[in-house]
């Protein structure tokens, strides 16, 4: 069975349209039939718009599939949903960006999507319902990452490397086959679902006391990232936005852990070029910013700094004064040190040209933040979808265009500089008044999508309320869902020994993508 | 070349003065609880009704205690309590060799007992450590790096993370343990050569911290290497690196 021919536009009426961190009406959501449903999101997608989430849950025992679309150049999302049993005609056929999306509904709801072009397990968890396993497994409880029915090339003199799950430094656990002819990659494929500790059954049934410590583990690394996420949908569903000064807050931590994410990754790119003296400063200097974070909240990632209503901790006047200052100066060394990096003629031969991936590749797979914004895709939350401060405040957005470790790198510079100067910026211009309001209870059967711009691009949590306001299905989306498979295609024709510093340009998460 | 000296020459000292001097901590650092149980008020117990991992044993008796083991120092229990029953101090010793010493009462420090004398002959000056992470988040293996960087530079010490457990002396577990890196973690185990170290990090290799009740994880490193002993448990969500280098200079009778 395939999807009928596109032969109707989407009416206004076949979509919900709402915007980050608008709480809806979940029966408000149009349901159609399957074919309908496959028409309207594929007409939406060919006319320039993103599928930012599409994910299950159990209803009228069966699976309601709902798409979340996105128009980002006018800053809107729209909804729509679809009943299906057993299998379902792929999207992913047609829209490569749906392929994890799809891997993930056949293995959550055992929901078959039919021309899949690459349907294997994503994480290797096990179904959410009882249910036969799409992908033919006796028993997929008992499977693990490491059984997978890997590409194979063969050939004369070609052969497989494999790497992981445990690697050779402090790095979570993944593994990754090559196929190579010499050093070069015919094809890299990415295995996860080592990092899988079921983050989004033990959300369901929240918000507990628990919920908030869950979605700042969701990854460490991007403690605020999806801790906003998390405290955005639960204000949304509430009804009651923060404080002003709480969302300047918020920005403010949202914007240091980009800061020391991207000065510690400069610094990791330079160490795997062998260029020692940026490795070395901006290893001390992300401290800067993790300190900085500290001085905030107490912890250096910022756990325990957001609570749904606002923040936990207030500034003093002449406390933001003096983080502004040290932001100010650590991001003055932070410069320089990346300065000379880039000013090296060794170091930019050894980044430039390697690990493209161009501008279609970027958009096809659906990548984010700055990975897609290195291959021209000029796409950024924070100025699309605004939300909290950042609808008063705009940080301009960077792109580059040739789409090489060069451009990861330099995007994460430029980035920084604007992100330095909106936290001093900020910090030396609080809003007045509180910094936290009660929270109140969630609106019951209701859906909200809560986005925000991580350091690695867009997160996307999705939260839909039962009939008594507790959370009936917690969906997360971390941008490292889109881009694991970005870095498989900047590897594809390069050479092996490229992979080290192709990885560390993009810098995913596993336990983000893993849940 | 001429730049880089002269930004060299302009960067001065970065390593920090611990453990020669005192570490430096910002004002709001959560370190280990110190918990007043004569400042409770009767019958309350809302420190243990608002901790997202169960930490708080006893709570409102004689004999009420923190498990540090369990602690994410998210700080909401003393926020929960304005008779400051539980408090946070800035003291960073958290590490223990024994899971127990874990659970503290009263205000009395945590320090990690050394190894015993042939165990630190062999190691105590280099400690090679493979690390596995098990499901962390990326938290905990954050401040293991920030360990070897210029700033707390755990390699003064001998101490090294190295790429192949057949070179270590032991592994390093973050994480709660998922059921699909049960293998792995055990199978990593074992290539260390005898005598090995296992050195927990993190609530979650601890305990399980918040995923405790994940049924997909093992709740944590002892739980996981069923009948293989941990030798050290480092709590924190993540901890600080201050508290990793301490917990690893005291196992090697480093710290007096």
């Amino acid at each position: 069975m395939t999807g009928p021919i596109h032969d109707v536009r989407p009416r206004a009426s076949d979509l919900l349209e709402t915007w980050n961190g608008e709480a809806v009406d979940a029966r408000a959501v149009p349901v159609h039939p399957v074919s309908r449903f496959r028409a309207i999101v594929l007409e939406a997608l060919a006319g320039g718009g993103r599928l930012a989430a599409l994910f299950g849950r159990p209803a009228e025992g069966r699976v309601l599939l709902t798409a979340v679309l996105a128009d980002d150049p006018e800053g809107r999302l729209a909804l729509l949903s679809t009943l299906v049993d057993g299998a379902y005609p792929a999207l992913s056929a047609e829209v490569p960006a749906a392929q994890g999306f799809e891997r993930e509904l056949a293995e959550q709801y055992g929901v078959r999507p039919e021309g899949h072009p690459w349907l294997k397990p994503l994480r290797f968890e096990p179904p959410l319902r009882p249910v036969r396993d799409a992908f033919g497994r006796r028993d997929p409880r008992a499977t693990i990452p490491g059984e997978y029915p890997f590409f194979a090339v063969e050939g004369e003199e070609v052969h497989e490397v494999a790497v992981g799950p445990v690697h050779a430094g402090i790095i979570e656990p993944g593994h990754f086959r090559f196929q190579c002819h010499g050093e070069q990659v015919f094809h890299l494929e990415i295995v996860l679902g080592y990092q899988h500790r079921g983050v989004e059954p033990l959300l369901q049934g929240g918000p507990d006391r628990r919920s908030l410590a869950l979605a700042e583990s969701i990854a460490g690394d991007t403690s605020v990232g999806h801790g906003l996420a998390y405290v955005k949908a639960l204000e949304s569903l509430a009804g009651r936005p923060p404080p002003a000064r709480a969302m300047a807050l918020r920005g403010v931590a949202l914007e240091l852990e980009r800061l020391a994410n991207h000065v510690g990754d400069l610094g990791a790119l330079a160490g795997d070029v062998g260029f020692l003296p940026t490795a070395s400063y901006c290893g001390a200097l992300r401290a800067e910013f993790l300190n900085a974070t500290a001085e905030l909240c107490g912890n250096r990632f910022g756990r325990g700094l957001l609570v749904p209503g606002g923040v936990r901790h207030d500034l003093g006047a002449a406390e933001a004064q003096a983080i502004a200052a040290r932001v100010r100066g650590a991001w003055e060394k932070s410069r320089r040190a990346a300065g000379l990096f880039f000013e090296s003629p060794s170091v930019r031969a050894r980044l430039e040209g390697t690990g493209a991936v161009s501008r279609e590749t970027a958009l096809a797979l659906g990548l984010v933040g700055p990975a897609a914004r290195a291959s021209g895709v000029d796409r950024d939350v924070r100025r699309d979808h605004a939300f909290g401060i950042f609808r008063f405040v705009h940080v301009p957005v960077v792109t580059a265009d040739t789409g090489d470790v060069f451009a990861r790198a330099w995007i994460r510079l430029l980035e920084g500089e604007r992100s330095a100067a909106f936290v001093a910026s900020q910090l030396e211009n609080l809003p007045e008044g509180g910094a936290r309001d009660p929270l109140g209870p969630l609106a019951p059967g209701s859906l909200v999508v809560s986005m925000v711009e991580g350091w690695r691009g867009e997160i996307a949590h999705v939260a839909v309320t039962d009939e008594a306001g507790r959370l009936a299905r917690y969906k997360v989306k971390d941008p490292s869902f889109h881009n694991w498979f970005g870095l498989a295609m900047a590897l594809r024709d390069g050479q092996i020994s490229d992979f080290p510093l192709c990885n560390k340009s993009f810098n995913l998460s596993y336990a983000g993508h893993d849940l | 070349m001429i730049d880089i000296l002269k930004f060299r020459l302009g960067y001065g000292r970065q390593t920090v003065a611990f453990p020669d001097g005192p570490p430096k901590f910002p004002a709001r650092f959560r370190g280990r609880p110190a918990v007043d149980p004569s400042r409770c008020t009767d019958g309350c117990t809302a420190c243990a009704e608002i901790c997202p991992t169960e930490a708080i044993l006893a709570p409102g008796t004689a004999s009420m205690a923190v498990d540090l083991g369990r602690c994410v120092f998210c700080g909401d229990c003393a926020a929960a309590c304005p008779p400051g029953a539980i408090r946070f101090t800035d003291d960073h010793r958290l590490a223990a060799r024994a899971r127990e010493a874990l659970v503290v009462r009263g205000d009395e420090p945590v320090l990690a007992a050394a190894l015993d004398g042939e165990m630190r002959r062999v190691l105590g000056r280099s400690l090679k450590l493979r690390q596995v992470s098990a499901a962390g988040c990326n938290g905990c293996e954050a401040e293991l790096n920030a360990t070897g960087n210029i700033q707390f530079d755990l390699g003064r010490f001998g101490v090294q993370f190295v790429a192949s457990p057949r070179h270590a002396d032991g592994i390093v577990v973050t994480g709660p343990v998922s059921e699909n890196m049960l293998l792995a973690l055990r199978k990593t185990y074992e290539a260390v050569p005898a005598p090995r170290l296992v050195i927990a990090v993190g609530a979650c290799a601890i305990s399980g911290g918040v995923f405790r009740e994940s049924p997909v994880v093992s709740g944590g490193a002892e739980a996981a290497l069923a009948g293989i002993p941990v030798d050290l448990f480092v709590p924190g969500c993540p901890p600080h690196p201050i508290t990793i280098v301490d917990g690893l200079l005291r196992l090697l009778g480093r710290l007096g």
